[in-house]
């Protein structure tokens, strides 16, 4: 330690928590400290997750019978679309990244805060605009083309509010954009001394995956968004046949955002899995570089394999082949994670808290969900199941089955760590179990619907299907009680729950060093790190 | 919270914000920050040079008779100011490196002169444009074969020179504020980052000039 280091901590050293210093509207909507900045992320999308899945259970409720008796077909095309809409921008996209993620990037590394605290302020900023305006359009009439806003019928035909909704997210995409390159220059320029790459936690490797996505990506998708919405407004031909323009290049171009899109919503999932993992069995992670060049692996495939949402949109033959070879390679680093995990549990002394469970109901959908990828990217299976439910069936047990799992494990595994206290063990454990139930009730159902030959978006239905749909409609009201059940009982543990140690599972990782809740500077002192990441056998195999 | 200590004090050398170790890992963090984000803004111009590329395989005949039209004078005397305000700009990198405080409020000025410039002579270019009905929807009169599609050139050509137009005056701004912080003696040899990031940002602006205009002004005029 040099003696600027000394010379900070002289400047900032006080011992209360970074939840005790100041307890007004500015000390928290002008903050810079990470933590309380994924804690204003926690907040907002919680609010954004609630309108989501209140159009979700609106369209589950629509599907109970053949015809649709709720609402409109207007009005439920403008549900499927918000739900789309709101659920992957402003609900999976930031969930593990902007909260969890902002909270541990720095205290995992054992540094301070991110490299730039002003710009992390300015991203939150940004979704906040970004989630208002959508929230806007939503009020103001709502949006009918679907998540992925395809053109011609964005841009010539839909009468709806396609530009605000678009620019919301054009606004969004900036702090997706602000937020990884800081997560970037962090996990790169602020790691604790010892704090090599390779004992990096993998909850780390995913963030910084998950980043270089977030920053090569996005940009693609506000350009995109921005000639879609000046094409709509001013009449721009890129993406009309009438001037010579392509409607598929929207879609090349719609999926080259889209497809990694998916990936920085599971590889965070993956990495909150590790952790959880590792800790409830007292074993390092099986295979740990490994686990790490995977991670790298499946954010490098996601940005060549976006054709394979395109195999009967009018691509080449060709095209469609390399594709679905390149979907193919996916599963490899996939499915080495899966396997690595597995292995991580095998001959372990398991203990099944609320955590462990969350992140095992991740293993197992995420397993479902990948290989149904695999149906999916066959050139052949792809022309019977596209635009079925199969498909919705297949991202669901990925974006919402494993990725909220993950989400939730995560949000209780480090609870205490953020809060200080203790959730409730029993129903956190009734939780997790709920939500797996509620969840494969709701869409293996979809599974068989989808082969049998039900498209997506569609409310009416002949009357065979009704008992598959009257199942999934019924386990998404199980589903629904998983998801806000957490939230009673954590807002309540608040108050109520017993105050938290430092380290209350007996984990590795920097974060546990430190008191719960951490210090505004995080640490004490700056930690030195001089061991592996999981280094849970340490008197026996550590090496 | 942490306490933000203002980077701009007296002793130059200890300025850093509080969750840096040194001022020298306050600055490879800084420009690793904004390498990544060059590499963003090549991203977003990306999306454009690559619907260019494949709407002219596809109309070849019309986007060389549309590129025609252009106008070339005007765009190359707008290149040759776009490559000496880069010059400008890294001969203010250097004034900064070496603690000259004149000379760098003086090739930022310059810089800035030239900006305001490029962006004057684009104004003009766009008001021959307009005079010689090349301005779709709103005064779009072409004869000849393809019209469509030469219609579509030019949206192109607006959309593509206004996003680029709209990064110079971004860029004119910031190089503004940076010449305000230079006369306020904010930078010495040992604390210039933001002279040092801002230039990277503007030779990126130029960089991507150098693309636009062959593109553009240069199909089949050789």
């Amino acid at each position: 330690m040099n003696s600027a280091v000394i010379d900070v901590h002289e400047n900032i050293a006080s011992h209360e928590s970074y939840l005790s210093s100041g307890w007004n509207w500015r000390s928290w909507l002008l903050t810079l400290d990470h933590k309380r900045i994924g804690i204003l992320y926690v907040v907002a999308i919680t609010m954004l997750f609630g309108i989501g899945g209140s159009a979700a259970a609106m369209i589950r409720l629509d599907l109970l019978t053949p015809h649709s008796q709720l609402v409109s077909i207007e009005t439920y095309n403008k549900l499927f679309t918000m739900h789309g809409v709101i659920m992957v921008w402003f609900f999976l996209i930031p969930s593990i990244p902007a909260t969890l993620g902002n909270f541990l990037v720095p205290m995992m590394i054992g540094a301070r805060d991110l490299a730039f605290p002003r710009l992390n302020l300015l991203s939150w900023y940004l979704f906040i605009f970004g989630g208002l305006f959508t929230i806007y359009a939503l009020l103001a009439g709502g949006v009918d083309t679907g998540w992925t806003f395809y053109a011609p019928y964005s841009t010539s035909f839909s009468t709806s509010h396609v530009f605000a909704v678009a620019s919301g997210i054009f606004i969004a995409g900036f702090s997706s954009i602000l937020t990884g390159l800081n997560f970037i220059v962090t996990i790169h320029e602020m790691r604790a001394p010892g704090m090599t790459w390779f004992r990096l936690p993998l909850f780390i490797w995913s963030m910084y995956a998950t980043s270089l996505i977030l920053v090569l990506a996005t940009p693609v998708l506000a350009m995109t968004l921005m000639l879609m919405g000046m094409e709509r407004t001013f009449g721009i031909g890129v993406f009309d046949p009438g001037l010579g323009g392509d409607p598929l290049l929207f879609q090349h171009l719609f999926w080259f955002y889209s497809h990694p899109a998916v990936y920085i919503m599971i590889v965070p999932a993956m990495g909150v899995a590790s952790e959880i993992i590792s800790c409830f069995c007292r074993n390092p992670v099986f295979g740990y570089r490994f686990m790490a060049y995977a991670i790298l692996a499946i954010a490098a495939f996601g940005f060549v394999v976006w054709g394979h949402h395109m195999f009967v949109s009018g691509q080449s033959a060709y095209a469609g082949t390399v594709f679905s070879l390149l979907t193919f390679l996916v599963s490899v680093p996939s499915a080495i994670k899966v396997f690595n995990w597995t292995a991580t549990l095998y001959k372990a002394h398991i203990t099944f808290h609320a955590p462990m469970l969350y992140a095992l109901g991740f293993v197992g959908l995420f397993t479902i969900g990948g290989l149904t990828g695999l149906f999916l990217a066959s050139l052949g299976l792809d022309v019977q199941l596209h635009d079925t439910y199969f498909v919705v069936a297949h991202f669901h047990y990925i974006m919402v089955g494993a990725a909220v799992m993950a989400f939730f494990g995560g949000i209780h595994f480090w609870w205490p760590k953020i809060t200080g206290r203790m959730y409730p063990e029993g129903w956190a454990r009734f939780c997790a179990i709920l939500t797996f139930i509620g969840f494969n009730l709701t869409f293996f159902p979809q599974f068989i619907l989808g082969y049998l030959g039900m498209p997506r978006r569609y409310p009416d239905y002949p009357p065979e299907f009704q008992v598959w749909n009257v199942l999934s409609s019924a386990g998404s009201s199980l589903l629904a009680f998983g998801y806000v059940l957490p939230l009673a009982y954590l807002l309540w543990s608040l108050r109520y729950g017993a105050r938290a140690p430092a380290n209350p599972w007996g984990a590795t990782g920097l974060e546990w060093q430190t008191d719960s809740p951490p210090p505004s500077e995080n640490f004490h002192t700056t930690p030195i790190v001089t061991e592996e990441a999981y280094a849970y056998h340490t008197e026996s195999a550590h090496g | 919270m942490p306490i933000t200590r203002n980077p701009r004090m007296a002793d130059h050398a200890a300025a850093f914000a509080p969750q840096f170790d040194d001022a020298e890992q306050q600055r490879t963090a800084a420009n690793l920050g904004i390498w990544l984000f060059l590499a963003t803004e090549i991203l977003f111009f990306g999306v454009l040079f690559a619907a260019y590329t494949i709407t002219r395989v596809r109309f070849p005949d019309a986007f060389a008779a549309a590129s025609r039209l252009t106008n070339l004078p005007l765009a190359g005397v707008n290149t040759a100011v776009l490559i000496t305000s880069s010059f400008s700009m890294a001969l203010a990198v250097h004034a900064a490196r070496h603690g000259a405080r004149r000379a760098l409020i003086g090739w930022l000025s310059l810089t800035i002169t030239l900006g305001i410039a490029f962006l004057c002579i684009k104004g003009v270019e766009y008001r021959f444009d307009y005079l010689e009905h090349l301005v779709p929807r709103l005064d779009f009169r072409y004869q000849g074969p393809q019209a469509d599609q030469v219609e579509l050139f030019f949206y192109m050509y607006f959309f593509i020179t206004g996003v680029h137009a709209l990064h110079v005056l971004i860029g004119v701004g910031c190089i503004a504020t940076i010449a305000v912080m230079a006369s306020r003696d904010d930078f010495s040899p040992a604390y210039y980052t933001p002279v040092d990031v801002t230039g990277l940002y503007w030779h990126l602006v130029d960089v991507i000039w150098l693309f636009v205009f062959p593109i553009l002004y240069l199909v089949s005029r050789a």
